[in-house]
């Protein structure tokens, strides 16, 4: 089986300073969604595990905490949806502009407490980014792991990431199921919400770990339905998504009750956040 | 080939029923199948049926004058297609269409209504699951109201 790399944890000092990174690689994923491909200045690569997230600073307009969405070739890649004033610059990089990074950070997918196991991936939107470095991982050693499901769910079929990577994925013996909120009749797919595809969906609840990434709402109503199957609280893992400045556990501001997302997380078992996921204003 | 009372007591709507109800029901029911594309029932059009699916996928459409048809909903085996046959006016209130080829069991609802009239225990029965069919249903259609995946951090 392939071991994992120990994630290559910043050094105490260097965690808040930035280095530079240089766009090589702009790939348009979908409607204001874009991948990129950092390669370092210095040439020494980071090597994230499935999970870790990345501090990105544009220059001069701001820095925002990233999922890391794969490694390739000693390359950083992030796919990052534009939504904000940070996000924007980042997506509008052109091959050649020099961003900051700083990281990895935070804590990875369980993907060796999964060994042996069914694997329940639920992906909501860009949610999706965050699980690939883990979907990949898991095909990479398919004879480690049971049943292999992805359940994806999309606003609409113009916003599917991945498209021709998830047809690999089912070529590889993975059940990748799509769903969109909404389509035309050129959608030979399904509709309805996520959640839907969890019923019917092929694993084992008593011997199954599920990983699920996106939108709040969405992964709570997916533990949920994960939990209705019979797939107990400690074995469904979420990513949660909280705004991060330091990083580094530091500043406070991504405290969740009594944990800080960028030093705990961002992956937890759901019977442990659930219940500040269901205090209002946390 | 399995008869209709072993395919209906397979569906996850009929989940332990007892068996002289599955007789009951299942006397109103018949194999039958579609091809891919093929219109199961219409908008506006006498809702005397409802569809067990054993195989394939039904999208539930309407069409939107200017934009054309809009899938609503893609079900597929082990779901039920249609509640509109228990309500008056008994009208279809969206397209069905195939998807690819469905087979499935389609039940006469007005033979079904007649025994549920006189067996009110038996329409108490098949009452509630049909509400837990639709509960599910509005939840998926309200979570999908909120947008859920344009709802980011922004940064």
């Amino acid at each position: 089986m392939a071991t994992f790399s120990p994630a290559e944890a910043p050094a105490e000092g260097r965690a808040m300073t930035p280095r530079p990174f240089a766009v090589v690689h702009r790939r348009r994923e979908a409607p204001g969604i874009w991948t990129l491909e950092l390669e370092p200045v210095d040439g020494e690569p980071l090597r994230p595990l499935p999970g870790q997230f990345t501090m990105v600073y544009a220059f001069g307009i701001g820095e925002v905490a990233l999922s890391v969405s794969g490694v390739r070739d000693g390359r950083l890649i992030h796919t990052v949806a534009a939504v904000g004033a940070v996000t924007t610059a980042i997506c509008a990089s052109r091959p050649g502009t020099v961003l900051g990074v700083r990281g990895p950070l935070g804590n990875s997918w369980p993907l060796e407490r999964a060994q042996g196991s069914d694997v329940v991936v639920v992906a909501g939107g860009v949610g999706l980014a965050p699980l690939r470095g883990a979907l990949r991982h898991l095909l990479a050693n398919r004879g480690e792991y049971g049943e292999l499901v992805l359940l994806y769910g999309s606003r609409s079929p113009a916003g599917v990431l991945y498209r021709a990577e998830l047809e690999r994925w089912r070529r590889l013996g993975m059940s990748v199921d799509v769903i969109v909120d909404a389509a035309g009749p050129e959608w030979p797919g399904q509709v309805g919400f996520v959640t839907e595809l969890i019923p019917p969906a092929r694993f084992d609840p008593d011997a199954s770990v599920a990983m699920v990434c996106g939108p709040e709402i969405m992964m709570t109503h997916c533990a949920r339905a994960l939990l209705d199957r019979g797939i107990a609280a400690e074995d469904v893992y979420v990513s949660l998504e909280r705004s991060m400045r330091c990083g580094t556990g530091h500043c406070g501001h991504c405290q969740l009750g009594p944990t800080l997302v960028c030093r705990d997380g961002p992956v937890y078992t759901y019977d442990r956040v659930a219940p500040a996921l269901h205090v209002r204003e946390l | 080939m399995k008869s209709i009372a072993e395919l209906v007591a397979e569906a996850p709507l009929f989940a332990d029923l007892p068996p002289d109800r599955l007789e009951l029901i299942s006397g109103c029911g018949q194999n039958v199948h579609f091809a891919d594309g093929e219109t199961l029932f219409r908008e506006d059009t006498p809702a005397d049926t409802f569809y067990l699916l054993r195989h394939g996928s039904v999208t539930l459409e309407t069409y939107v004058p200017g934009r054309g048809s809009i899938t609503i909903e893609t079900l597929g085996a082990g779901d039920v297609v249609g509640w509109s046959w228990l309500f008056p006016p008994y009208r279809w209130y969206f397209d069905g269409r195939a998807l690819e080829l469905v087979r499935a069991v389609e039940f006469d609802t007005t033979c079904l209504r007649d025994k549920l009239e006189t067996d009110p225990a038996l329409g108490y029965d098949l009452m509630s699951r049909f509400a837990q069919v639709l509960r599910e249903r509005l939840r998926g259609t309200r979570l999908r109201l909120l947008d859920v995946y344009g709802d980011v951090l922004s940064g």
